[in-house]
């Protein structure tokens, strides 16, 4: 007998907890009212976190897989083919239906949904798709829809979930070929990349006709996403910044996630026996910060790891740059330029714009820049002002010591 | 209120705003005022229901501003913060947003310097409510219930911290314009019927329905989403403060997902991890490891480890499955029926097996007991992946260059992978290191089969064995 959809909901959003993606934001606005009131839903560009579990990570889109079951091994993953997890399956009327009662609660901003392979890759894609459609078409749905493409399916599925979904995303899995060549043994890196460069052009040639044709439907207005997992091969940070860099660049994604390997229940013995710390995810994703905000090349991002290739884990890597590059400071706040001062640790791209505006009206002095930032201490020593100017203290060899700060307190959550 | 003819030099003035997110009210006053330059600490600014007047003198009507008064200016982003701080539940704001506005004629510039105290406030205020706002988006939670003509009708109990409802209600009306729904707030409320957009007085939380049947799934969903593996409760603070709480029905389950997320990482770890310890750095140490070794119930068998043999810097390394009755009791590879077909073979394909590494995917021997006899069992592909932690411990030392594997568990111990002997016989394939992986029927196979089924077996084998036997030579040429 087919087990509750209760039940079922627990083994699928289960299996989907290791996916880290999770944005809902950046894509085109809409709403229900629009539509002369007969859908539901809205999307206002920026996504909304509707509830945060207690990893810390947000919960914005109902996330789960279509059905565990899988015909690829992957070692990494809770439901390859060799894996005795317990399998479960929905149709796609019970995801749309699942997904349209959370979402009129104000649960959801939309869904998230990926699946095992079933039969086969187009299958498997064409039942992602009928969802999509059965939400979009039958009740206007006006939500974020986040559809994950199956490797190897045909091109024309993929540009079908592409015309219904907010954002596509097939993930990358490895950061170098050789692990994906061990721990994914039915997945290939060219075919990884082939898919996602077909999106690629899809999301290109549909912003010409977007032009032509103001009523050409969207094509993925969100983009497209990947994921790699940290720690479960040898691959070194350099190894995964140089990766994601080329992927940036190569297949113009929106956003790279990280997702630190868990241990898996059933894992197989060709992984890693100990999960890599939650700090090294944090700080892939601080360097990711870097490129996209803050105008470091993956090059010098690469610069602030140590010889093993590996970033610090005891201090953030925009700080263990300016230690490398002291050359580079002190910065002047009055004086020096935007470029200048975003590189300096403890300021903000928030706080640089601050301070800029700021400038224009008087001279600045340290405690004014105190109020604009978190630390004064950590800024103190890279910076000069109208009244302070760091004596040689950029040449101390205990510097880092001085800035950064202690490990972060755990906040005690049932303290009376 | 009514405006006197001339502006007094020393007058005070108390302005009550009659809602208290009434931008407009306050912004028409706020005008006035500064035209007949009334200083800031003149004004007492309040909101209905607000206690404690300053000047006592109650409602001093407006005073009307010369005929050539100034034109007042206010920039474009202390507009768009003053609407947001205006919904602040601090009773200063207006005063603060008055004082703001008196010194901007003097300096239109004023909203850049983030250092200065009045903009600073300004922008913590208007931070606050937009923040607000945005947990009012977030932290609803619907709960449908019926209304009196029968129609579906879903309710919300909220408390926001500050006067957002109503500027916050054409969010839900874009959004949810399809449904009924009504929000209650103890600031007001709010009801949209699919049209029409009403406001409503305070409410009660007792007025809000209780559950819904949707909230177990949520609360299920909720629970399995969460990896336990990294509990992260600051961050989640951060995000959802506790004083939100209250009114998501998810929210109850976090104490118990907390307190069970080290047991239930442990279960993960302890389900998942196997616990080898390093590889070890010889083939003796992995001959006594295998001995010990209990990570796959075919360990727990009557039966002994069996390592493979030969060289330890041989060319060429052949696989097998796993040892049989006859290994298992020797505790030798290929010894067996199957290892004297084997030999026959490789001798005439004029390998010498003692140049050889000959091992097995699967070190110890799985069999089902039938009285005398011990039968043979086909180990799964989890117990291959399994050991594949020696196989792979074992190619590290010798390192071969080329590899024959017998057998599709013998393949898989390998690839990672099952593949069909059949298709993926007699071409190479080049494995990460580098190394050639050759792919082969098993020699027990061939055992199995009679007349010219095994004679086409034995032909194909013998010819994949001549073509390893080649390729070898040209790679020690
Ligand atoms: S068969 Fe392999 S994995 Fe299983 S107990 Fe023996 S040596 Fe260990």
């Amino acid at each position: 007998m087919k087990s509750s959809i209760i039940d079922r909901l627990a083994i699928l959003a289960d299996a989907a907890k290791y996916d880290a993606s999770c944005a809902s934001s950046g894509t085109a606005k809409r709403n229900s009212k629009d539509s002369g009131g007969k859908g539901i839903g809205s999307t206002e560009g920026m996504g909304i976190c509707h509830a945060y579990a207690p990893d810390g990570r947000c919960i914005s889109l109902l996330k789960v897989l279509l059905t565990n079951h899988c015909i690829f091994d992957c070692h990494y993953c809770i439901n390859r083919a060799s894996s005795n997890v317990v399998r479960a399956r929905f149709t796609p009327q019970e995801v749309a239906d699942l997904t349209l009662s959370f979402y009129r609660r104000n649960y959801i901003e939309g869904l998230f949904l990926s699946s095992g392979i079933v039969k086969s890759s187009n299958h498997t894609m064409e039942q992602l798709v009928e969802v999509a459609r059965i939400l979009r078409e039958e009740h206007d749905f006006r939500g974020y829809i986040h559809l994950k493409t199956i490797p190897d399916a045909d091109a024309e599925l993929v540009h079908q979930a592409g015309l219904y979904a907010d954002r596509v995303s097939i993930n990358v899995e490895l950061p170098t070929d050789a692990g994906l060549a061990r721990l994914a043994p039915d997945k290939n890196t060219g075919r990884i990349e082939g898919a996602m460069g077909e999106v690629k052009e899809h999301i290109a040639q549909n912003r010409d006709e977007t032009k032509r044709f103001r009523h050409a439907p969207r094509f993925a207005p969100a983009g497209q996403s990947t994921q790699m997992i940290v720690g479960a091969d040898a691959a070194s940070d350099a190894d995964i910044v140089g990766k994601a860099n080329r992927l940036y660049d190569g297949f113009g994604l929106r956003r790279v996630y990280y997702s630190a390997f868990s241990p898996i229940p059933d894992a197989s013995a060709v992984l890693p026996l100990k999960r890599p710390p939650l700090m090294r995810e944090h700080r892939l994703y601080q360097s990711d910060w870097l490129m996209r905000f803050y105008d470091y090349s993956a090059a010098e991002v690469m610069q602030a790891t140590g010889a093993d290739g590996m970033l610090p884990l005891d201090i953030d890597p925009k700080l263990a740059w300016a230690l490398k590059f002291r050359d580079r400071f002190p910065v002047n706040v009055n004086r020096a330029g935007r470029e200048a001062l975003l590189r300096v640790p403890g300021l903000g791209v928030r706080a640089v714009n601050q301070l800029i505006a700021a400038r224009r009206q008087r001279t600045l002095r340290l405690e004014d820049v105190g109020k604009l930032t978190v630390s004064i201490a950590k800024v103190r020593p890279f910076i000069v002002t109208a009244d302070w100017r760091p004596t040689l203290l950029t040449d101390r060899a205990d510097l880092k010591s001085l800035v950064a700060p202690p490990a972060e307190e755990q906040l005690e959550l049932f303290a009376a | 209120m009514s405006m006197l003819p001339q502006a007094d030099k020393d007058s005070h003035y108390a302005v009550n705003v009659p809602a208290p997110d009434d931008f407009t009210f306050w912004r028409d006053a706020a005008r006035v005022l500064v035209q007949c330059r009334v200083p800031p600490d003149q004004i007492a600014w309040g909101e209905p229901g607000s206690t404690g007047d300053l000047f006592a003198a109650g409602d001093q009507p407006l005073p009307l501003p010369p005929a050539n008064a100034p034109m007042v200016r206010a920039s474009k982003p202390f507009i768009q913060a003053a609407e947001a701080a205006i919904c602040h539940s601090d009773p200063a704001r207006f005063a603060l947003l008055y004082r703001l506005l008196w010194r901007l004629q003097g300096n239109r510039n004023l909203l850049d310097d983030r250092t200065d105290n009045d903009v600073r406030r300004l922008d913590e205020l208007a931070r606050s409510v937009r923040r607000d706002k945005h947990k009012m988006r977030a932290f609803v939670r619907f709960r449908a219930m019926e209304d009196a003509d029968g129609q579906e009708r879903y309710v919300a109990w909220f408390e926001p911290e500050h006067h957002i409802l109503r500027s916050n209600a054409a969010f839900f009306v874009n959004r949810f314009s399809n449904m009924r729904w009504s929000i209650l707030t103890p600031r007001g409320s709010l009801h949209w019927d699919g049209e029409v957009l009403g406001e409503g007085p305070p409410a009660e939380r007792g007025d809000a329905p209780d559950g819904d049947p949707a909230e177990d799934l949520w609360r299920r969903y909720y629970a399995s989403i969460f990896n336990p593996a990294r509990l992260k409760i600051g961050a989640m603070l951060k995000e959802m403060p506790r004083k939100y709480w209250k009114n998501m029905p998810e929210s109850a389950l976090i104490p118990e997902l907390v307190a069970g997320a080290q047991a239930r990482e442990a279960a993960m770890v302890e389900a998942g991890a196997l616990e080898f310890e390093e590889r070890p750095a010889t083939l003796p140490a992995i001959d006594r490891a295998i001995h010990g070794c209990r990570k796959c119930p075919i360990g727990e068998l009557d039966n002994q480890a069996v390592m493979g043999e030969g060289p330890p810097n041989a060319t060429l390394m052949i696989v097998g499955e796993q040892p049989g009755d006859q290994e298992d009791r020797q505790g030798r590879p290929f010894v067996g029926p199957a290892g004297q077909v084997f030999d026959a073979h490789m001798q005439r394909a004029g390998i010498d097996r003692g140049t050889v590494y000959v091992t097995n995917a699967v070190k110890h021997f799985k069999f089902v007991d039938r009285g005398k006899r011990r039968l043979h069992q086909t180990p799964t592909a989890k117990e291959i992946d399994i050991c594949r932690w020696w196989i792979e411990s074992e190619r590290h030392i010798v390192q071969p260059r080329l590899i024959l594997a017998m057998g599709a568990s013998a393949a898989r111990g390998m690839l990672g992978k099952t593949v069909s002997v059949s298709k993926a016989r007699g071409v190479p394939h080049v494995l990460e290191d580098g190394a050639e992986l050759w792919i082969t029927a098993h020699p027990s196979y061939l055992l199995r089969l009679d007349g010219p089924a095994r004679e086409e077996q034995e032909r194909m084998f013998q010819a994949d064995l001549q073509a390893v036997a080649e390729r070898l030579a040209e790679m020690t040429g």
